[in-house]
């Protein structure tokens, strides 16, 4: 472990700039966009999850007041298609149009737009859009839609498979042969919502030949380059903005049906358009996460020498691919799976399917949560059968520091690492060697207590732009920082990073002021503008925005370093090797009562009269910034609860985590990443589930019936963190945004099932519901009897 | 988004809003709108005409009056869950009135608009059945009073008839060594009661029960008096024993729901647990 020293800001734990505005409310989000002459429009959705169109008639709903058109398949073509932004080896694409003309896939698949004066109208004409639909057979389970004579959702694809994906490691065989223990488990990954607090909205106008769009997006400006592309507009034409964004967790890391269509109709009809999804369209309509089944087999040594991992994956990827689904179960997710361990043999094949419901792709963690839950479990449950400490059989396979840069059975090469000391530190906040004590003052009081821990590694900083293009990512991995100093000295950072939420006005600030010797206070950060950014920006997700964005941002500010010190030595008449930057001062080391204010500096930079030979004139600075590696956090969560073995109820009652995501910018921010993902993982563990019936309605179709945790729900977190540097970067920097809620959802289940272990319940399905854990409880009882 | 027109009448006195409803087939009584305007936002409800009592401030009294206590239709939530006289007395109707919602809907929402809605997972059912509470309606054929074990029907059904208003709710201040006491199991999302059981018992001076009254919400399709569990309980001396055998019958003769959340076996479960719950407490409140 490395401790880094403190720099003057960087580390600091500084309020963020978003926040006063965004608190008073006077934040402009993209449903706060309003423009003179403005339409709207109400969608119509299929509320059959697999039917043949057969007739759409939308003549009553024309003749509505106010209603200025109604846009079916047929006449939005022009759209083109939605994009899928990865492609892996064998695989079968879906066309994927904005509006299903012949075929309706899921139960909120859009046929047809309304567009009207105002939203009301707009709602009220599209009830009135009448659709004749022949239903068809529907498959909602992916290992079903795999079996023989499952309804075909793509005819044209002749099958539901959307690949079958292998990676392979190792002699499996010999694991299994030479294996004195082995474990089992069938992991349901469930169906989640992102339910991120603002809906997605989206808002367009053309005037003059140019096309602006403002959109709640994670990725303004691949939406920019898909509406170009599809349009037909100059990319210079087209204008995307992703004004104040209210959370996406992976859910606006799309470009969406809606996007093309809204910009199509502004585009043909001459008037800005506006659409905003409403809850319970966003529960139908914004993509789902997570989804898949899994079989999991490990063979080790009875000292708890782990020899071999098999897993067996099916994932539901919906009715389409979205943009980056063919990714999720497959390069996030098994690549991963191996998690903090040294395993000689790994043997993983991951097969997508085609259902009527809902399509899935990115939620939080993609693919990262799914495969530390399924070893975090599987390692839980190795202990069990060997009868040894969940921590001590971590610890014991855990990949040694020394091991680093460290070639993971997958293939994957993990910069640096240090998990033991992380591991200590989360059992001593926890105080693990004092659980059985309360496990037994619990049981007087008539509770199952239990503890539960989850040892994570994950992929962060996405991603080398080699590695996407050898992984089927077909597009660069880099990101893009421009930083202009004006000639007065004011600072402003352009990020093709595209936050909504995460704060990267405060922290890209402290990265830059502390290149450039000025305050935080005095650089402004901007973000989300296609027009005004430093260029191709790639986005925000993946928690890929600190290590790749960061990195430019840094880059950038190292150029806008270097020739302040050239300028200053010019003026100073010193050499560049004896001039500091600090304070907003430029001066020669040990003369800091000469100095030059940065805003001389910068004007010079403008007046170009006075400045060394040969140097161009101005104070800017753009870089694009290409990661060498990814990087791969770490730590460890450990959560202790107490079942009420009468209603089921758990309660979370002590949660301590130890992470490492290198060197911290600003701790306040880290910790909030870690307070709402590991409540948002803690969600995915007790409470949420998306639920269809065998016809492919979706159940849980409102925030009634499906619950998102807050504060309420949660204990107060304990947080610690080492710092282990890496070298992949030059701040050592590696990304926090999806730790939590990749850790927590295992380390809460495998609480639980510590606590009932001693009834001999070794599994539950999640969410883990009161009424689950009683239905768990009741059968040991009648089983033990 | 209420997509639909509707005419909106603001009466000052119960006369004229009774007279009000009869100008529509159609009409909806608003009180706090915390059941009725999410119905209206998701197209559920149509209604022509909404008749808002909210200015009728005589509605909004809570009072003690010849030996009852004597609750306005529009007290919310909040005030029932706040007020002394009820804490005291009725201290599973204040129980339950604090595990409405949340802040902003127990600030809004009347007990009149929840009882008349009857939704079976609302609360304050429980309390109003426990407590053998009257329920006094005034409609274009003047004025009623409906015990509650008459009043709730089905779910969404009373006994109200057409343009009848629910302007009060008496509940007679139980006599005596009497506590009182309301255990949910609450929807984890949306807070409305799986289960909610109001126990009410009151105890002779040798310690036997005397009185045992029991409302349950949630659990079955309208809420419901647990006659069983409270034949069980009276003329024992209510400890552990009596109490676990009067809640092992608390669901006895009633079919129970069953939805995404619950099972019908485990609404019963939840049902004799928190029967066995409140009656603890309402017990220790009565001997106290």
């Amino acid at each position: 472990m490395t401790t880094a020293t403190p720099s003057t800001y960087i580390g600091a734990r500084t309020p963020r700039k978003e926040d006063p505005r965004l608190i008073r409310g006077s934040g402009v989000f993209t449903d706060d966009v309003t423009l003179p002459g403005m339409v709207y429009v109400s969608l119509v959705r299929s509320p059959h999850a697999h039917a043949r169109i057969r007739r759409i008639d939308a003549a009553a709903a024309r003749k509505e007041p106010g209603v200025v058109t109604v846009v079916t398949g047929k006449d939005a073509e022009a759209t083109g298609v939605l994009p899928v932004f990865i492609t892996v080896p064998g695989m079968n694409g879906s066309k994927h149009m904005p509006l299903a003309s012949d075929r309706a896939r899921y139960a909120g698949d859009a046929i047809a737009a309304v567009v009207a004066d105002t939203h009301k109208a707009a709602k009220r004409a599209a009830d009135m859009v009448t659709i004749d639909y022949e239903p068809l057979p529907v498959v909602v389970d992916a290992t079903k839609a795999l079996e023989p004579g499952a309804p075909i959702l793509h005819e044209e694809l002749g099958t539901n498979l959307v690949f079958t994906y292998p990676v392979k490691g190792g002699d499996i065989d010999k694991a299994f042969r030479d294996a004195e223990a082995t474990v089992k488990l069938h992991i349901v990954n469930q169906r989640l919502i992102p339910n991120a607090m603002e809906p997605r909205s989206v808002v367009a106008k053309f005037e003059a030949g140019e096309l602006t769009v403002w959109s709640s997006t994670q990725i303004p400006h691949f939406v920019q380059l898909i509406l170009s592309v599809n349009l037909g507009l100059s990319q210079n034409k087209v204008r995307v903005i992703a004004p104040e964004v209210g959370g996406g967790f992976g859910s606006k890391l799309q470009v969406y049906a809606e996007e093309l269509l809204i910009a199509h109709l502004a585009k043909t009809l001459g008037r800005p358009v506006k659409w905003t999804e409403d809850r319970r369209e966003a529960y139908l309509a914004t993509i789902h996460g997570r989804d898949l089944v899994e079989d999991v087999e490990v063979a080790a040594k009875r000292d708890g020498t782990i020899l071999g991992v098999r897993i067996r994956t099916v994932a539901n990827v919906g009715a389409y691919l979205q943009a980056f689904a063919p990714g999720i179960p497959t390069i996030l997710h098994a690549f991963i799976i191996p998690g903090a361990y040294r395993i000689p043999a790994f043997d993983c094949e991951v097969r997508g399917a085609y259902t009527n419901t809902t399509p899935v792709d990115a939620y939080r963690g993609a693919g990262r949560p799914e495969a530390t839950f399924a070893i975090e479990r599987a390692m839980d449950r190795l202990a069990d059968e060997i009868g040894m400490d969940p921590a001590e059989l971590r610890r014991k396979n855990f990949v040694p520091p020394d091991a680093f840069p460290f070639t993971t059975i997958s293939g994957i090469t993990y910069d640096s690492g240090d998990y033991g000391p992380a591991l200590d530190r989360a059992l001593a906040m926890a105080d693990y060697k004092g659980f059985e004590k309360r496990r037994a003052e619990a049981k007087a009081r008539g509770k199952h207590r239990g503890i539960g821990l989850s040892s994570y590694v994950e992929i962060c900083g996405l991603a080398p732009s080699k590695a996407n293009s050898a992984l089927g990512v077909g597009w660069g991995g880099y990101e893009s920082a421009r930083i202009r100093v004006h000639p007065t000295g004011a600072v402003q950072v352009f990020t093709g990073t595209s936050p909504h939420g995460q704060g990267h006005e405060t922290s890209w600030a402290q990265i830059a002021a502390d290149a450039i010797g000025v305050s935080p206070d005095d650089i402004e950060v901007r973000h989300g503008d296609t027009f005004e950014s430093p260029g191709m920006g790639v986005g925000t997700f993946g928690s890929r925005s600190l290590a790749v964005g960061g990195i430019a941002v840094h880059n950038a500010a190292q150029k806008i370093r270097e020739k302040v010190i050239q300028i200053g030595a010019h003026l100073l008449e010193a050499s560049p090797a004896d001039v500091v930057v600090e304070g907003g001062k430029v001066f020669v080391k040990g003369v800091p009562e000469k100095a030059k204010a940065f805003g001389e500096i910068s004007m010079a930079a403008y007046l170009a009269s006075n400045l060394p030979d040969g140097m161009e004139p101005g104070l800017e600075a753009t870089t694009y910034y290409d990661p060498p590696n990814f990087t791969f956090p770490f730590g460890t969560h450990v959560a202790e609860v107490e079942v009420d073995p009468e209603t089921g109820t758990i309660e979370i009652i002590r949660y301590s985590a130890c992470d490492d995501c290198g060197r911290q910018i600003n701790p306040m921010i880290v910790e909030g990443q870690l307070h709402g993902g590991i409540t948002q993982g803690i969600g995915q563990a007790l409470y949420e589930t998306a639920v269809y019936d065998a016809n492919g309605q979706l159940l849980s179709g409102s925030m009634m019936e499906y619950h998102v945790p807050t504060a309420a729900d949660v204990p107060p977190f304990a947080l610690d963190h080492t710092v282990t540097l890496t070298k992949t970067n030059p701040l050592g920097v590696k990304g926090i945004g999806e730790a939590g809620t990749i850790a927590s959802t295992p380390a809460v289940v495998n609480a639980v099932i510590d606590a009932l272990s001693p009834l001999g319940i070794k599994h539950i399905d999640m969410p883990l519901t009161a009424e689950k854990v009683w239905q768990a409880i009741r059968k040991a009882g009648e089983a033990r009897r | 988004m209420i997509t639909h027109p509707f005419t909106y009448a603001a009466p000052t006195t119960i006369d004229e809003a009774v007279k009000a409803l009869g100008r529509s087939r159609d009409a909806k009584v608003l009180a706090g709108g915390h059941s009725l305007i999410p119905l209206m936002k998701l197209g559920l409800a149509e209604p022509e005409l909404l008749v808002d009592i909210g200015r009728i401030a005589s509605l909004r009294e809570i009072k003690s009056e010849d030996g009852a206590i004597v609750v306005g239709a529009l007290a919310t939530h909040r005030s029932i869950a706040d007020s002394s006289t009820i804490g005291k007395a009725l201290t599973a109707l204040a129980e339950a009135a604090a595990a409405v919602g949340d802040l902003q809907v127990r600030s809004r929402g009347t007990i009149g608009g929840s009882l008349a809605h009857a939704d079976p997972a609302a609360d304050e059912p429980a309390p109003t059945l426990a407590f053998d509470a009257t329920i006094r309606v005034i409609g274009p054929k003047g004025r009623r009073d409906i015990p509650a074990r008459e009043f709730f029907k089905e779910t969404f059904e009373t006994a109200l008839g057409p343009n009848e208003i629910v302007v009060e709710i008496r509940f007679p201040a139980p006599a005596g060594h009497a506590g009182s006491a309301y255990a949910k199991f609450p929807h984890p999302a949306s807070g409305f009661a799986i289960v909610g059981v109001a126990a009410l018992v009151a105890v002779k001076s040798d310690g036997t029960i005397d009185r045992a009254a029991i409302g349950v919400t949630g659990a079955a399709a309208g809420p419901f008096r647990a006659t069983a569990a409270e034949r069980a309980l009276v003329g024992t001396r209510g400890d552990a024993s009596a109490i676990g055998a009067a809640a092992a019958k608390a669901a006895e003769g009633v079919t129970m729901l069953a939805d995404l959340t619950a099972s019908s076996e485990f609404r019963k479960q939840l049902v004799m647990v928190h029967t066995r719950r409140a009656l603890e407490r309402a017990l220790e409140r009565a001997r106290g």
